[in-house]
């Protein structure tokens, strides 16, 4: 029996090892060619260790191989030239900032009203709402276009933020989840105090909500970081893109500038790696809460 | 309080649902079912054309290959991406030492933003000095001296027999969030049951076949229903990876053909007619899965 779980475990950690390897390779190669000097990409196999070229040309000269090179900054200095990088970032920050606060306040409001409240017809709306997520959003896509058309507001912000400051609803559901956990005297109590809902709301839930609307930030940030679809349809004038549309455009343009290419990509990915690394337990907390059943 | 200042406020409170709700799902919902029986270039006003938008489409060989591309695709990515999460959910779960470290690792490639991904996927499929190709080859070579093989690395985005499988194997490096969702199903199953099958005599496979399995199904359901319905709408690593479905329409998904109806060649009737049967296909697709999986899901025993 002992003999049998210790082999089990050498061999976990080996499985483990191996796919770490796997999936760490692909952030290696990321940041190496964004690094590497494009004369050294012909080598084969690629050399991987960033180093001082002396030492890359000792390590050639010992091994036979090529493994080592000298780091460069040219990739990014030209990438930052070529395309505005800088402004599609304050662009996306903006948008994911503002989808952030509108988000947290709009379906916080609106899951106090399907978790705390208690009136007719509350569930029976909650999961109609729930269960329009299954719908795909090319079949709103196109009018919602065009009613954004008709405002004269496409090519602006708007379109991508306002509509998170309507409630969505992940969002909502992720808040009522953590609301019904709130103790119901405590609500009861403040309301024999004389306080109105709007003020239990902003005083009691919220404060009492931390970890939801930790969650909530953070998933509405990468999701307005993120989006592709909604910029590429609204976005038109260069001056307003966000990374994901920048980054898209400068690959159909400059497709074979990989080492350009990858310091754009690693710019764009490098906020969201540190945001996770400091969010860690939120992150787990908030993929376990969306899975969980009603 | 009386039932009716009650139901006042609770409208009240979900009153910015469904203001977005009407103007941004309602409406839409209905106005893309009228256009999808009209002529419509947002130009001039849409004029009604009954059926023909969906007779067009049914004999449009493009649209026909972009549903089969998108079907066959999902076939092989839910189920690479589900057999992926759960293997390292299952290593995770042996909670070996470093067990955060691995974690950590196996999860970060699920947060990359996607175009920085797929930007990243061309370069590492690059057919001549991919990093795949170039630890590939090294690989093929001692396979075809030993077996007299003559296999060559593959044009992983160029040659139309593999894109779609270079796609697959691009989503299971971003399976993080399922991995996490199974790895705490597995923590939640009672380790009793374990010790009392480990009594009767229950070996590895069966504990994990008669135990595990049937205790995170409802997980593997949920994650099963999620991902059918992300990956029949694929466009966003498409559209990046393999421009207007390149090469040769091997990945003209769905939502990629649709997008240039509606927003290139500003056929809104026609796209909106693509969005509908979409519409169709998920839902169809999500009945059949629940119908025929839901004998296998357990929900017996949660203690919830």
């Amino acid at each position: 029996m002992k003999k049998g779980s210790r082999a089990k475990t050498i061999l976990g950690h080996a499985a483990l090892i191996l796919l770490s390897f796997v999936y760490v390779t692909p952030f290696a190669w990321l940041v190496t060619t964004s690094l590497q000097p494009d004369k050294e990409r012909s080598v084969v196999p690629p050399p991987f260790i960033p180093a001082p070229e002396a030492a890359a040309a000792a390590l050639e000269k010992e091994t036979g191989l090529r493994l080592a090179y000298e780091p460069t900054l040219q990739h990014y200095a030209r990438g930052l030239t070529r395309v505005p990088v800088l402004l599609f970032f304050r662009n996306t920050t903006l948008v994911a900032v503002l989808v952030v606060i509108g988000t947290i306040l709009s379906s916080s409001f609106v899951a106090y009203g399907f978790s705390i409240l208690r009136w007719r017809g509350r569930d029976a709306i909650f999961f109609a709402m729930l269960a329009t997520m299954m719908l795909p959003r090319q079949v709103t896509m196109i009018p919602a276009f065009l009613i954004w058309r008709s405002l004269g507001l496409v090519d602006t912000f708007a379109p991508l933020v306002v509509p998170a400051y309507l409630g969505s609803p992940f969002f909502i559901f992720l808040f009522r989840q953590f609301f019904l956990t709130i103790p119901k005297d405590l609500i009861e109590a403040a309301r024999m105090d004389g306080a109105g809902e709007l003020r239990i709301w902003a005083r009691i839930v919220m404060p009492l909500s931390t970890p939801a609307i930790a969650v909530v930030g953070l998933f509405s940030f990468l999701g307005g970081w993120n989006d592709f679809l909604g910029p590429l349809i609204y976005l038109a004038d260069q001056s307003r893109y966000t990374l994901s549309l920048g980054l898209a455009m400068f690959s159909t343009q400059y497709g074979s500038e990989y080492g350009q290419l990858m310091a754009v990509a690693t710019l764009m990915t490098v906020p969201i790696v540190i945001i996770f690394f400091f969010a860690q337990k939120t992150f787990i907390q908030g993929i376990k809460t969306s899975g969980m059943k009603m | 309080m009386n039932r009716s200042s009650e139901f006042r406020k609770g409208l009240l409170f979900i009153s910015p649902l469904l203001v977005g709700f009407t103007l941004f799902t309602i409406y839409p919902v209905l106005a893309s079912l009228y256009y999808s029986f009209c002529d419509f270039d947002i130009l001039s006003p849409a004029q009604p054309v009954g059926l023909a938008n969906y007779a067009e489409l049914a004999g449009d060989e493009r649209f026909i290959r972009s549903l089969w591309n998108t079907l066959i695709f999902t076939v092989f990515a839910v189920p690479a991406t589900m057999l992926t999460a759960l293997v390292l959910a299952f290593l995770l779960n042996m909670k070996l030492k470093g067990q955060a470290l691995y974690r950590t690792i196996f999860f970060l490639p699920s947060i990359v933003p996607l175009v920085a991904s797929s930007v990243l996927w061309i370069w590492l499929l690059h057919t001549d000095y991919g990093l795949l190709n170039t630890a590939l080859r090294p690989i093929l070579d001692i396979v075809n001296a030993v077996a007299g093989t003559q296999f060559k690395a593959p044009g992983w985005l160029v040659d139309p027999d593999y894109t779609k499988a270079a796609l697959v194997l691009m989503s299971t490096w971003g399976v993080g969030g399922s991995m996490i969702l199974y790895l705490a199903a597995l923590g939640d199953v009672p380790v009793t049951l374990y010790e009392a099958a480990e009594i009767d005599g229950a070996g590895a496979w069966r504990k994990a076949w008669h135990i595990t399995l049937p205790m995170i199904s409802p997980v593997l359901f949920f994650t099963l229903i999620m991902s059918l319905i992300s990956t029949l709408q694929y466009f966003d690593q498409a559209w990046v990876m393999t421009p207007n479905g390149q090469p040769g329409d091997a990945t003209l998904f769905y939502a990629l053909y649709l997008f240039a109806n509606a927003f290139l060649y500003l056929r809104m009737g026609l796209a909106s007619a693509q969005a509908w049967i979409l519409f169709v296909v998920i839902v169809a697709a999500t009945v059949v899965v629940f119908r025929s999986t839901r004998r296998f899901v357990f929900y017996g025993g949660e203690g919830l």
